[in-house]
């Protein structure tokens, strides 16, 4: 096994992926009549505070039971939630400002598949004009304080501050979720 | 295909593949400068989070969306090629029935996007974005017109080599890529940083697809090649080594 051999380089999507990858409205990942529909919007910002108005963020994440619409997840008797596939995609707008509709996933199992479990959680992929490959970084919620604290995840940050800055704030109705891409307040991103 | 699936919870997921990988920053490419994240990457462990990702059906993709010189009326100008490759992960299996998704600019170097500034025409029978999906063997075929090479203001006199913009998901959240790809010989590229800051000469030759005759359409278009390689998964468990 050679790592790393032969994969093809991530290149930027760019200043005008929105010709490609935008055309559908995937903001939405359930109806906004769905009973536990919730949004999570924020706002997306560089190094120098200004907000970044040609980003896009991908979401992936489980159903509110905690099931993946996907193979892999074969766990007995956990079929997915009808509806939702579990991925969402969102353009920044002029004010560099993303907003979803979608329900908070249940808890999913953690490393290894074993007894270990992870907060609810949505994965997100960050793409801009200057990122030449994707950023990825995680929602929490600030309402699962009990599973946070418990999140194998979120306990390997050991700087609290910056732990934090994955955790969306609840609002009325939702979470904001503000994306820091450098700078004192810089998002925590993951090597996947 | 489900019995070939690995289990891969068992395994240690996906394999990371830096050497491959452009670096976040990379100064000669000036967006980076204030867009590139400054502290360190947390591992992430593939769990099942990971280890999934979104699955993109048939009924969304029409017949002709592969197809970019034939959404208008007429046709565009430009040189008429086929693109075509497979899409194939890092142990050189065979992504199956995977979306992908490409945009352009037109054969002019102009994409038709209102932010693009460049005074070079648009093309009314040129929107240049498509998708397909992968066949049973990871096949994928494209239409269209060869793109123009366009200025861009990184630096002075800075020109971008003619690209066609690709998004992958393959199998899962992990194998998610963005890329692009050039065509073959381009003077540009050793002016270009995008291009540039993929270090190792290998993987960036990885970028830039081959005219395949075999692929060319008499009377009708010229073929190019362009394989995708996404990540592969490690076959064994990580543990026990100690």
């Amino acid at each position: 096994m050679k790592p790393g051999s032969g994969s093809t380089p991530s290149q930027t999507v760019g200043p005008f992926f929105h010709l490609g990858l935008l055309r559908e409205d995937w903001s939405r990942l359930v109806k906004l009549d769905h009973p536990s529909a919730i949004r999570i919007h924020g706002t997306v910002y560089d190094g120098a505070g200004e907000v970044v108005p040609d980003a896009m963020l991908e979401l992936w994440q489980a159903d509110a039971n905690g099931h993946y619409a996907h193979p892999e997840d074969d766990r007995e008797g956990s079929p997915p939630e009808d509806g939702s596939t579990g991925f969402g995609r969102c353009g920044a707008d002029d004010a560099g400002h993303f907003e979803f509709v979608t329900v908070k996933p249940g808890s999913v199992p953690g490393p290894g598949g074993g007894e270990s479990w992870q907060a609810p959680h949505i994965n997100v992929s960050v793409f801009a004009r200057g990122l030449l490959k994707r950023l990825v970084t995680r929602v929490y919620f600030s309402d699962e304080d009990e599973a946070n604290t418990a999140d194998p995840v979120l306990a390997s940050i050991e700087d609290p501050d910056f732990r934090a800055t994955l955790v969306a704030r609840a609002e009325d109705g939702g979470y904001i979720f503000d994306v820091h891409l450098q700078g004192e307040n810089q998002t925590a991103f993951f090597d996947v | 295909m489900r019995e070939e699936r690995i289990s891969l919870s068992q395994s240690g997921g996906y394999r990371r593949d830096s050497e491959s990988q452009p670096p976040y920053l990379y100064p000669e490419y000036e967006s980076t400068r204030l867009r590139a994240p400054g502290r360190p990457l947390v591992i992430l462990p593939h769990t099942l989070s990971e280890l999934t990702g979104p699955v993109y059906g048939h009924e969304k993709v029409g017949t002709l969306d592969h197809d970019l010189t034939r959404q208008h009326v007429g046709e565009p100008l430009g040189e008429r090629i086929i693109v075509t490759g497979r899409v194939l992960d890092g142990d050189g299996r065979p992504v199956r029935n995977s979306l992908i998704e490409a945009w352009q600019a037109n054969a002019a170097g102009r994409y038709a996007h209102h932010g693009d500034r460049h005074p070079a025409p648009l093309d009314p029978n040129f929107t240049g974005a498509g998708r397909c999906l992968t066949d049973s063997e990871g096949r994928y075929r494209f239409v269209t017109v060869k793109p123009g090479a366009y200025p861009w203001g990184n630096h002075d006199n800075a020109w971008r080599p003619a690209h066609i913009h690709f998004s992958l998901f393959g199998p899962a959240f992990a194998t998610r890529l963005v890329t692009q790809m050039y065509f073959p010989g381009d003077p540009l590229f050793e002016h270009d940083p995008i291009f540039q800051s993929v270090s190792d000469p290998k993987a960036r030759q990885r970028l830039v697809s081959r005219f395949d005759l075999s692929a060319t359409e008499p009377e009708w278009a010229l073929g190019y090649s362009f394989d995708i390689v996404l990540r592969g998964c490690n076959a064994t468990p990580v543990e026990n080594h100690g």
